[in-house]
């Protein structure tokens, strides 16, 4: 018998069967199913063609307006129309509307994920919750309504990639950049119908928070979940403690890997993905030259309370460049008032920044901070596909918040150390 | 067992949901009004000229990025009948079997058709005809439970002519 890796062990547990391996198909129970405005009516019609008025279980269910929050067209205000009266009628209690934030930060906050979960968003980013042990996926809209409607999906159980992160994160390095890296090293498909297991003392020694940005990016190489083993500060950050019962789903030593990739990160450089996709992975000293227009701080992978205080770590007491904008976009309601409380936006809107009100924002393209044709942006966010953040003739950098702030700070693209 | 023919509409590698359909008309929620935006991402004549049944042919990691249903659905309504890739993005392809658009994975097809070639594509028998240059490729069929998923429609059908899961 050999033993068996995170996403197998979770989702046997769910199909009620003692194990299971990779390549297998399985009809498996979730835990939780998420929705949001841009997937969500599509979501709703397919329950309801299904013929089901109910929702499986409207506890487990979460309806977040997100995407385009508040609405900025007519036709975005009837989508948040629908869904809140479908949360109405549902009885929904984890309806999130406007002003709540980002779905991916709200649904660990609310703690409608644990350890050792299965569940599913209809939204690709929903992988972020691998890093409280769960295994999240990303599913569409009608995948999205047959979860709804049965609290059931079917699954390939996937191959495994094991990530070994070794070495300590050299100062104003961040798990960003281990994930562009890793991003470089795989390519955009590189991935593809596999999980990622995310290990190392690196791992470890992350806050959970960073632990996100890692997990979140795993769709950007194909993956269909990224999971770090849950830990202390897992449980910590969920305010939860741990079962007897239900004791942390870890891999077993002689799990079979589909193989194992190294990514050594003490001499990591700040890394920058250039236009037109993920992949496309640079160290910072071959595009400081780079002039920006606007800098966009926020999203599901870095708008959390510590990218904002690591953009005014950078920014304090200074003036961001007279010729670029900077819109700082907190992932949900809860850490833009801790952000205030501490005087974190204060102080990022004293160096020149924009705040706006907790939702996707740029990161979506579909409403606030849009970029013109012959424009660039730097972003925080996860994707910088052609025309991702506004016309398709404006060109998108991802990068740390450390490398955000620098860069606006002075224009150009910009090494953080420098400044 | 289903046949498509129709002519290329061939595209790279990579080509992602926000090409396919852009993040703006993810408020859309009206099928044909999708498919008025199909490819203008990166092609603006594609909805001008796509003609019912055309075949969309992509290089790897086809529709990558979002988990937008929105992007087959526009292909779709658009009139496409087939996508063929050499490889396709995960929750692009489980996507686009749930609502009835077959996609299919062929990993020499960029190399073997042009734009506008005029192809047969046979699912049960797993075959790719390029009547305009006179070749065949083989691709390997669908799993049986993807072919009931297409065969019938798309999930919802599937489903419901079950009525279990």
């Amino acid at each position: 018998m050999t033993g068996h890796t995170i996403s197998e062990k979770i989702l046997a547990a769910h199909s009620g069967v003692d194990s299971v391996k990779a390549g297998e198909v399985v009809k498996a129970r979730v835990d939780a199913c998420m929705i949001n405005d841009a997937t969500g009516v599509l979501a709703v019609r397919a329950l309801k063609d299904m013929g089901k008025k109910q929702v499986w279980n409207s506890g487990r269910v979460i309806v977040v307006l997100d995407h385009v929050s508040p609405a900025c067209t007519i036709q975005s205000a009837k989508v948040h129309r629908e869904l809140r009266a479908f949360s109405r009628e549902q009885g929904i209690s984890h309806h999130f509307d406007v002003g709540e934030g980002v779905c991916h930060q709200l649904v660990p906050e609310y703690g409608m994920v644990k350890p050792g979960d299965l569940f599913v968003g209809a939204d690709s980013h929903t992988c972020t919750y691998g890093a409280f042990g769960a295994f999240a996926t990303g599913v569409g809209s009608t995948d999205a309504g047959a979860a709804l409607a049965f609290g059931k999906l079917w699954f390939k159980v996937p191959e495994t990639i094991r990530v070994d992160i070794t070495g300590t994160l050299p100062d104003f390095i961040t798990s960003k950049d281990v994930i562009l890296r890793v991003a470089k090293l795989l390519g955009v498909d590189g991935a593809t119908y596999a999980a990622l297991e995310f290990r190392g003392k690196a791992v470890t020694d992350m806050s959970v928070s960073s632990r996100m940005t890692l997990c979140n990016m795993a769709i950007e190489v194909g993956a269909k979940a990224g999971i770090c083993e849950p830990d202390e500060k897992t449980y910590e950050w969920l305010r939860e403690d741990t079962d007897e019962n239900t004791a942390p789903i870890t891999a077993d030593e002689d799990a079979i890997y589909k193989y194992t990739l190294d990514v050594p990160i003490s001499g990591l450089e700040p890394q920058v993905a250039c236009p037109h996709n993920v992949d496309n992975v640079k160290s910072i000293q071959e595009v400081e030259h780079i002039k920006v227009d606007q800098v966009f701080l926020g999203s599901c992978t870095n708008g959390r309370l510590e990218d904002l205080e690591m953009a005014l770590r950078i920014l304090k007491g200074r003036k961001i460049a007279p010729d670029v904008r900077m819109l700082v976009v907190p992932a949900s309601k809860q850490v833009y008032l801790e952000a205030e409380k501490r005087g974190v936006l204060r102080e990022l809107m004293e160096a020149g920044a924009v705040v706006s009100n907790p939702s996707c924002a740029a990161c979506f393209g579909g409403s606030i901070g849009l970029l013109a044709p012959g424009e660039v942006g730097l972003a925080t966010s996860n994707r910088n596909f052609k025309g991702r953040q506004g016309s398709p003739e404006s060109e998108v950098y991802l990068s740390s918040p450390f490398v955000a702030a620098a860069s606006a700070l002075t224009g150009h693209i910009t090494d953080p150390r420098k400044v | 067992m289903m046949k498509i023919s129709g002519r290329v509409w061939k595209y790279g590698d990579n080509v992602n949901t926000d090409y396919i359909i852009p993040g703006r008309y993810m408020e859309l929620t009206d099928h044909e009004e999708m498919g008025r935006h199909a490819m203008e991402g990166i092609d603006l004549a594609f909805v001008l000229n796509v003609k019912k049944g055309d075949v969309v042919v992509g290089g790897r990691n086809f529709g990558c990025g979002s988990s937008r249903e929105h992007a087959p659905l526009a292909l779709k309504y658009a009139g496409v009948g087939c996508v063929v890739a050499e490889s396709c993005a995960r929750i692009f392809y489980r996507n686009a079997v749930n609502i009835g658009l077959p996609a299919l994975e062929c990993p020499r097809i960029t190399k073997s058709v042009e734009l506008g070639d005029d192809l047969e594509l046979d699912l049960g028998a797993g075959t790719v005809t390029n009547m305009s240059k006179g070749t065949k490729l083989l691709f390997t069929p669908l799993p049986p439970f993807m072919m009931d998923v297409l065969e019938a429609g798309g999930l919802v059908p599937y489903l419901n002519k079950r009525n279990v899961w």
